[in-house]
């Protein structure tokens, strides 16, 4: 479904990414861990176009996003949920989900869409008025991921689900992950928590500045000596 | 800030209405005489500062809506405004109406004017966003603010310029840079006479008329900024621009629909100044331009309810201001509350600061 061949990215002079090669398949859930700096953040912005590769070729289902506009990128299927949640702080609940489904116009399954993220994410439902920018980091998390479900993607970006939240909010963000991928969803993960991570993936990639060193099934991974080690902090 | 440059402040700005104060005309008991002979003078003023107020909130309204996108103070926006008012008087100078004509023949070359110099301010609106400030949307903000003084320059010139049209338009009159006459097309007949309310204070079909066509636009803007989904499209660019792209807004359409409202607002603020105080200038948009920048502030700048009250505070200002201290003065106190504002309140009357979870 979605192919990296090669991509090299630059933030001014600085090269983030030195040739990431990567794919996704159609249902599949993959996960990208690596430490800060890493350049999760990077290969996903590159994904969606915020951000352009120097060189290198990003394919979805054969069609080249290099040149392509983030507008057409999304049209195409590609959704996010982005690092540090970038919700719409002075809209309501409401509002930011239907953000979400800014191009669609099938009214009807933006409404049936509604009622399924409402589903996933109770408490959304529970905080509909609320303006965005009052909710919990959790709930904005939630709030992130249901927007993003919102536009119907074929490929679902998750960046940092995890980060700033509490343990016990952690693992039902992954629980939902995980039903969001029973539905057929396919997801591209990216992590610090590779334990978590590696739990709900189907393979993973680790990625180390800008270079992936590693890559297999997530089950090979959580016993791979060097993840361990690195990422699980385990002796 | 600390404690002692607040201290320095407080006492800058106390220093500031001492010495402001009797010289501008700030000698209260006068002024409580004055409304107590006169109240029906301080109703008719604050109805002229409620009208000019609404014609200043419109203004505001395009500083507060390109702030609110791309954080640019376009400082060329109060020179759009001016040129709105010439585009509307060469309208009604190829209709030949004149001082006086009957209301409703000139129904149609008013309608005319607005849509003419709406349409023209919105399409050099447009113009001036693509080769003034989009070619400068990655460089250092003190560019686009330098471009955006120039174009405050060039759109005054052209003013002038334009003014001095006598053989093509002969309605300007035959010095440039005079300031020209308006046709008065708005009835003076008192609505309140007529309902049979007896008063000294006069509410006329003319206040009547550019009061409704300012509210209009004003709720028109806000429904198109609630209700729709290209208003809430620039709502969500403006709180967060890539999270605006992340969901597949086109932003370049979004901020050249902004600078086309924000255009078409100011052209049809210059029709209504002219079609209230009868008279256009081209230096008009420079003072017009700074008031209604200080209603934006005030209201708390990129917040559009924010601009319309600040719009009418700072017209109800100047009006008693003009009336009760002194219209020289009257630039500095609407200037001195800027001051007071960017010190003491930053983010303005309704700005909210709302911080964003990490």
């Amino acid at each position: 479904m979605l192919e990296l061949v090669d991509v090299h990215s630059y933030y001014g002079n600085i090269e983030a990414l030195k040739g990431i090669s990567l794919s996704v398949k159609t249902g599949e859930v993959v996960t990208l861990i690596g430490s800060n700096g890493a350049g999760k953040t990077t290969t996903l912005r590159t994904i969606q176009g915020l951000l352009r590769p120097k060189q290198g070729r990003i394919l979805f289902e054969g069609r080249d996003l290099g040149t392509i506009s983030t507008e057409e990128i999304v049209r195409l299927g590609i959704a996010q949920s982005p690092e540090g949640r970038m919700i719409f702080p002075r809209m309501t609940v409401l509002e930011n989900l239907e953000m979400g489904a800014f191009q669609r116009r099938d009214r009807p399954g933006i409404k049936s869409d509604l009622e399924h993220v409402f589903g996933l994410f109770p408490r959304l439902k529970e905080r509909i008025a609320q303006k965005g920018g009052t909710l919990s980091g959790g709930e904005q998390q939630m709030l992130a991921i249901g927007r993003a479900l919102m536009a119907r993607p074929r490929l679902l970006l998750l960046d940092e689900p995890s980060m700033g939240l509490a343990p016990m909010l952690v693992s039902q963000i992954f629980s939902i992950i995980q039903e969001i991928s029973a539905e057929g969803m396919t997801i591209l993960l990216v992590e610090q928590n590779a334990r978590m991570a590696l739990t709900v993936a189907d393979r993973g990639y680790v990625l180390q500045t800008g270079e992936i060193v590693l890559t297999g099934d997530a089950k090979a991974l959580q016993v791979n000596e060097t993840v361990r080690k690195a990422y699980l902090g385990e002796a | 800030m600390k404690q002692w440059q607040r201290i320095v402040l407080y006492v800058m700005v106390g220093y500031f209405i001492l010495l402001l104060g009797p010289v501008a005309g700030l000698d209260l008991p006068r002024i409580v005489k004055d409304i107590s002979q006169s109240p029906s003078l301080l109703i008719t003023q604050l109805l002229v500062g409620l009208i000019n107020g609404a014609i200043i909130a419109v203004i505001a309204l395009g500083y507060t809506l390109v702030y609110g996108i791309i954080e640019l103070i376009n400082f060329a926006h109060g020179d759009l405004y001016m040129l709105g008012g010439f585009a509307a008087l060469t309208v009604m100078g190829a209709f030949g109406v004149q001082d006086g004509a009957p209301f409703i023949t000139s129904i149609l070359p008013m309608l005319a004017a607005l849509l003419v110099a709406a349409g023209f301010c919105a399409g050099l609106n447009v113009l001036t966003e693509r080769y003034a400030y989009r070619p400068l949307r990655n460089a250092p903000r003190l560019a686009p603010l330098i471009s955006a003084i120039g174009m405050s320059f060039i759109f005054q010139n052209l003013g002038l310029f334009w003014g001095g049209l006598r053989s093509f338009i002969p309605i300007m009159g035959n010095t440039a840079a005079a300031p020209k006459s308006f046709p008065d097309l708005l009835p003076r007949n008192d609505i309140l006479e007529a309902i049979g309310i007896e008063s000294k204070v006069d509410f006329t079909v003319k206040d009547l008329v550019v009061l409704v066509v300012a509210v209009v636009l004003m709720v028109a803007l806000n429904l198109f900024v609630q209700r729709t989904p290209a208003g809430k499209a620039m709502r969500a660019v403006a709180q967060n621009r890539d999270a605006a792209k992340i969901v597949g807004i086109n932003v370049d359409q979004i901020i050249v629909l902004t600078f086309l409202i924000g255009g078409a607002l100011a052209g049809s603020a210059g029709l209504l100044v002219g079609l209230y105080n009868n008279t256009i200038v081209f230096t008009m948009g420079f003072t017009a331009g700074l008031r209604a920048f200080t209603a934006a502030v005030l209201g708390g700048i990129g917040n559009i309810t924010g601009a319309m009250l600040g719009g009418v505070l700072i017209g109800l200002l100047s009006a008693l201001s003009d009336q009760y201290l002194s219209s020289r003065w009257t630039d500095a106190w609407v200037f001195g509350v800027l001051v007071l504002i960017l010190v003491f309140r930053p983010s303005g009357l309704l700005g909210e600061n709302l911080q964003e979870k990490v």
